[in-house]
């Protein structure tokens, strides 16, 4: 009698620990998907709220060609809705036709933003809307000269009117409208968020492992966090090229070659990948986080080599596949003329 | 001049309060970083009072701010780091983490 007794109790003691240890697993994971829930609201600042007419015009003139000197290029030339809103080049194309020295950004879900451009030097999307205008490698164009040329078109002059009521067109007021309609430029649901509000089967096992994996082993989390997955954070991933990046804006030991935590929504539409557009693949980019990185003094801390297996990498990217939308498809307005 | 007795005693005062003293003098006041979040959003301090920026959070970080131009870099904080800023000028201070700029505070001295 007594084997069997203390037999069952070894079973029943296991059984428990077992059912135990699965619940604080599911408990862990459940924490983990806390912090990536999608917001409710798209924030819009104080100093510049949302209104239909800004959004309306700012659409406008973000597919307009005649803010461009040569009325050749709009800014969605490069922020193309085609390719998650950035132009599948390493290095994008200006005018008159010259290569820039950085990567094209999304402008996807900037709403969260904190600094603007790869290396933060621009406090607001506002302030920021006004930069590729002039700049001599992207639209070239004069701000008072635009200014004369929008003032021209009595379309303009009356949705300005609408929007900025006995201000009309300033420079400031297109920076707030071009501002406001990228705010609304936000990632529809993907699988991975169906998966968070509970459908068990919108995401396949290997991209659960890969969530896994994201948040634990391969530390993805430290930077690619919430729900747009990123912290909006600077650091030097060790790509290793010369660009100083943030250090150049704010001269801080830390910050040599550091740039921008982008966030990872409709990834696998955005490549080719990073501030310089070197790697063209998802997998890849997931070699170089497991030991591709170059080692230098400003070497974030939070990058270790992770020795992944063959199977982990696999299913890290087919996680980070399960974070594009199918997002509606972007319409052309109409221009005043 | 000091009479030996009084400079011993004062050798070994100094010294007793180079021992127990805590590395930060009583009316400063504690800041933790967790979350990637400072734990206060604004203080206001005396000239002269210096705040413990503590690292609670399992990422490093590099708090600075900035006065009237000036510079004052507490430099990269790993995980379990302290490290104080003294604030010896009145004015209005931005506290920012140059690695996650959304962590920000304000600190006003008089
Ligand atoms: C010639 C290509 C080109 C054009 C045209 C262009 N951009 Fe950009 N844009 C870029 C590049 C490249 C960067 C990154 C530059 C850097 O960080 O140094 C960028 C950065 C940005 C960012 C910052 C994104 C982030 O994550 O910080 C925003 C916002 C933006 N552009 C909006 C616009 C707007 C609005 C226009 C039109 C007024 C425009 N761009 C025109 C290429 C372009
Ligand atoms: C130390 C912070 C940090 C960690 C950890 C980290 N990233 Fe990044 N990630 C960044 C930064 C910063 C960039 C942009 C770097 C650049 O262009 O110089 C980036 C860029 C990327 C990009 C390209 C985005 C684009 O728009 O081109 C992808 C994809 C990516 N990371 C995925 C991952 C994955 C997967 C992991 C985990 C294996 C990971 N990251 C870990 C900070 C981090
Ligand atoms: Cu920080």
């Amino acid at each position: 009698m007594k084997p069997k007794i203390s037999r069952t109790m070894i079973i029943f003691v296991t059984v428990i620990a077992a059912s135990m240890l699965s619940s604080l697993a599911n408990a862990d994971s459940a924490l983990m998907r806390d912090g990536f829930k999608r917001p409710t609201d798209i924030p819009f600042p104080e100093e510049n709220g949302y209104t239909d007419a800004k959004a309306v015009l700012g659409k406008m003139l973000f597919f307009d060609p005649r803010l461009s000197r040569e009325n050749n290029i709009t800014c969605a030339s490069c922020h193309n809705p085609s390719f998650a809103w950035e132009d599948a080049q390493t290095t994008s194309v200006g005018t008159p036709m010259s290569r820039l020295g950085r990567h094209t950004p999304t402008v996807l879900n900037l709403a969260w933003g904190e600094l603007f451009f790869w290396d933060g030097r621009s406090e607001s999307l506002e302030e920021q809307a006004l930069g590729p205008i002039q700049a001599g490698g992207e639209m070239a164009q004069d701000l008072d000269l635009l200014i004369a040329e929008l003032k021209a078109v009595s379309g303009y002059v009356d949705m300005f009117e609408a929007a900025f009521p006995r201000e009309g067109i300033t420079a400031e007021n297109i920076g707030k409208a071009i501002a406001t309609y990228e705010r609304t430029i936000v990632s529809a649901k993907a699988p991975f968020d169906h998966w968070i509000e509970g459908d068990e089967n919108a995401i396949n096992a290997a991209a659960k492992r890969g969530f896994e994996l994201f948040n634990t082993k391969a530390k993805c989390a430290s930077c690619h966090d919430g729900w747009n997955f990123t912290d909006w954070s600077f650091h030097d991933i060790g790509l290793g090229d010369a660009d100083e990046g943030r250090y150049e804006v704010l001269d801080i030991d830390v910050l040599k070659h550091s740039f921008k935590t982008p966030g990872l929504r409709n990834i696998n539409e955005r490549a080719p990948y990073m501030h310089n557009g070197s790697l063209a693949t998802l997998e890849e980019v997931v070699e170089h986080y497991d030991s591709g990185f170059v080692k230098r003094a400003s070497l974030s801390s939070e990058m270790q080599e992770l020795n992944l297996t063959k199977g982990e990498k696999h299913d890290l990217v087919a996680f980070i596949k399960t974070l594009s939308s199918n997002d509606p498809q972007v319409s052309l307005p109409k221009l005043p003329n | 001049m000091l009479s030996t007795p009084y400079k011993n005693a004062t050798i070994c005062l100094g010294l007793l309060v180079a021992c127990t003293a805590p590395s930060f003098s009583d009316d400063s006041v504690k800041v933790t970083q967790k979350g990637k979040q400072f734990s206060e959003k604004q203080l206001s301090l005396k000239a002269g009072q210096s705040v413990l920026f503590v690292n609670d959070d399992n990422v490093a970080h590099n708090v600075y701010t900035i006065i009237k131009g000036k510079k004052q870099d507490l430099g990269l904080q790993k995980p379990n780091e302290e490290n104080s800023i003294a604030f010896e000028q009145s004015g209005t201070y931005r506290v920012r983490c140059a690695i996650h700029p959304k962590m920000k505070m304000v600190v006003k001295v008089e």
